[in-house]
């Protein structure tokens, strides 16, 4: 099993939780994050000064996959939140060693 | 009445009118801060700022060019108004005890009164086009429908134009300030389109929630507050038994129109949905203001009461069907205003000996054709001149980054001297605040 994180622009939500739940992805956690990749921050202005806001609003979209299920999960994710422009994201994969439903107890491919 | 009498009682109705100015133009306050906590946080600098820059620009224009449209002292006829400039000068002794039809109150502060009535509505058209129309092009537009637009409507009723002649009745404005306001709103709106992700493509309305309702809330209450002052400001007087106890009338009649508004919006929102939402309970006191407001005096409590519960009536149905329509108000402006005005302007015939059903209404259609259609033609030149409406990466990022250059709730913010990639950005001209431009965006 493994961890699929995306990065995502946060406007693409909806897109991406739409593509997910068509390949039947039962779950997912979505987390608002701040970052920056190549995209850089940008400087703005607060009464005549400048300033820097070095970090960039995401959204982090967390869906726990089995084996099988991996590819098709990260070719969804990444066509949905294409736009082609810098600042789409990036999908980062993690080993996921165990999963455990709390209210039944079921564990590994069962409780995802 | 002797000197001393006379004088005193233009102190009196002077002092009032300069009060009620007062609350209307807090009404100022009420709509921005409503209007800000609707929307979404990335839009809320922008929607302040464009609040209290309307409101401005608005005074300004009134004053140089609006007020004597409205009130010409020449009019060309009761079709066209006269053009006039800034103002003139204020009444003396002389003038006001000239007998019978004497000026009994300062023109300064009819000036003044009339000024705040003009920003408020302008503001109406604000919270219509949240979140996706640029701020300058809406200033510009502004600066028309204040010097222009809604002057000409203001002067066929209240100016003494044809409409007034034909016996239509509007005592503080419910068509004439909020169906027009209304009317202009859903011009700009048709013209500016919905907001990205506000309409499905098989028809389904998606909500997109306010950001911060306390804020809503207070603006809400700020409103209610302000309109003692619309409503009870429209008496034009006070200074006699019979106008004192009309202008109290007036106040517990709109404060009940709003009250009854607000329950009966509840409780229709209740039974249609389940649930109690804040901000249709809000929309629906506003609409029982908007729709005491053509005839807040010779109503009885009771009639005012059922005046405003039907106000909360239309405006919840008012919202929900022109979300039908994709037309996407995000404030519900549109209705509170439009809608609840048609139904106020309609309601004084139950009251007013003087009105005629038929008179309201020719009254009602001929104000809004002139208030969409000029808006419209307006807003189609500044889109042709200098575009209305945000790009779409943008409205994405949300206007505050874009038009204000700052954001409303700034977090992880550095006052670095450096750039991303190690240039130093120009701190010393910053420092000394010399320049206003700003670094490039780095993309």
């Amino acid at each position: 099993m493994h961890m699929i994180a995306a990065i995502i622009q946060p406007h693409r939500l909806e897109d991406v939780r739409e593509a997910l739940s068509d390949i039947n992805v039962q779950g997912l956690t979505v987390t608002e994050v701040k970052g920056f990749g190549r995209q850089k921050g940008h400087t703005e202005l607060y009464r005549g000064a400048e300033y820097t806001v070095d970090f960039v609003n995401k959204m982090k979209v967390e869906v726990g996959a089995c084996d099988s299920q991996v590819d098709t999960v990260i070719e969804a994710i990444k066509t949905a939140a294409y736009s082609g422009r810098i600042g789409d994201g990036k999908i980062f994969v993690y080993p996921l060693s165990n999963v455990i439903r709390i209210r039944s107890g079921e564990t590994d491919e069962a409780a995802l | 009445m002797n000197e001393i009498t006379l004088e005193l009682s233009y102190a009196l109705d002077t002092f009032y009118f300069l009060v009620c100015t007062a609350f209307v133009m807090f009404m100022a306050c009420g709509f921005a801060m409503l209007e800000s906590g609707l929307v979404r946080s990335k839009n809320t600098v922008e929607i302040l700022t464009k609040n209290a820059m309307l409101y401005s620009v608005a005074c300004l224009v009134y004053l140089v060019v609006g007020y004597n449209l409205m009130y010409p002292a020449n009019p060309v006829s009761s079709f066209i108004p006269g053009l006039d400039f800034m103002l003139g000068s204020d009444n003396s002794m002389a003038d006001i005890s000239a007998g019978e039809g004497s000026p009994y109150y300062s023109s300064m502060a009819d000036f003044i009164f009339q000024a705040v009535f003009a920003a408020a509505t302008m503001s109406i058209v604000s919270g219509a086009i949240a979140e996706r129309m640029k701020l300058w092009p809406f200033l510009v537009f502004a600066v028309f429908m204040v010097g222009v637009i809604y002057p000409v409507n203001g002067f066929w009723k209240w100016g003494g134009g044809f409409l007034d002649e034909m016996g239509f009745q509007d005592f503080a404005g419910s068509v004439v300030v909020h169906m027009a306001g209304g009317a202009a709103a859903l011009a700009a709106v048709l013209m500016v389109g919905a907001r990205k992700g506000r309409f499905g493509p098989n028809g389904e309305v998606r909500a997109i929630p306010g950001a911060n309702l306390p804020i809503a809330m207070l603006g809400m209450f700020i409103l209610w507050m302000g309109w003692f002052g619309f409503n009870g400001g429209s008496m034009l007087k006070i200074a006699s038994l019979d106008d004192a106890n009309a202008v109290a009338r007036i106040f517990v009649n709109t404060n009940t129109a709003a009250a009854s508004g607000m329950v009966a919006a509840a409780l229709l929102y209740r039974a249609l949905f389940g649930k109690t939402d804040m901000t249709m309970v809000m929309n629906g006191a506003l609409a029982g203001l908007v729709s005491i407001t053509a005839e807040p005096l010779l109503p009885g409590p009771g009639m005012a009461m059922l005046v405003g519960a039907i106000g909360g009536v239309v405006v919840v149905l008012s919202v929900l069907g022109l979300d039908r329509l994709r037309i996407d108000d995000p404030v519900g402006a549109i209705s509170v205003h439009g809608s609840a005005g048609i139904w106020g302007i309609v309601a004084v015939v139950f009251t007013n000996p003087d009105a005629t059903l038929g008179i309201q209404l020719l009254g009602t259609v001929i104000i809004f054709a002139w208030m969409f259609g000029a808006s419209l033609v307006v807003l189609f030149i500044i889109r042709a001149v200098m575009g209305l409406r945000v790009s779409e990466q943008d409205e994405f990022e949300g206007m505050d980054a874009h038009e204000c250059g700052m954001h409303a709730y700034p977090e992880f913010v550095s006052a670095n001297t450096s750039d991303m990639d190690g240039t130093p950005l120009r701190s010393s001209a910053a420092a000394d605040g010399l320049l206003a431009s700003r670094k490039p965006v780095q993309r």
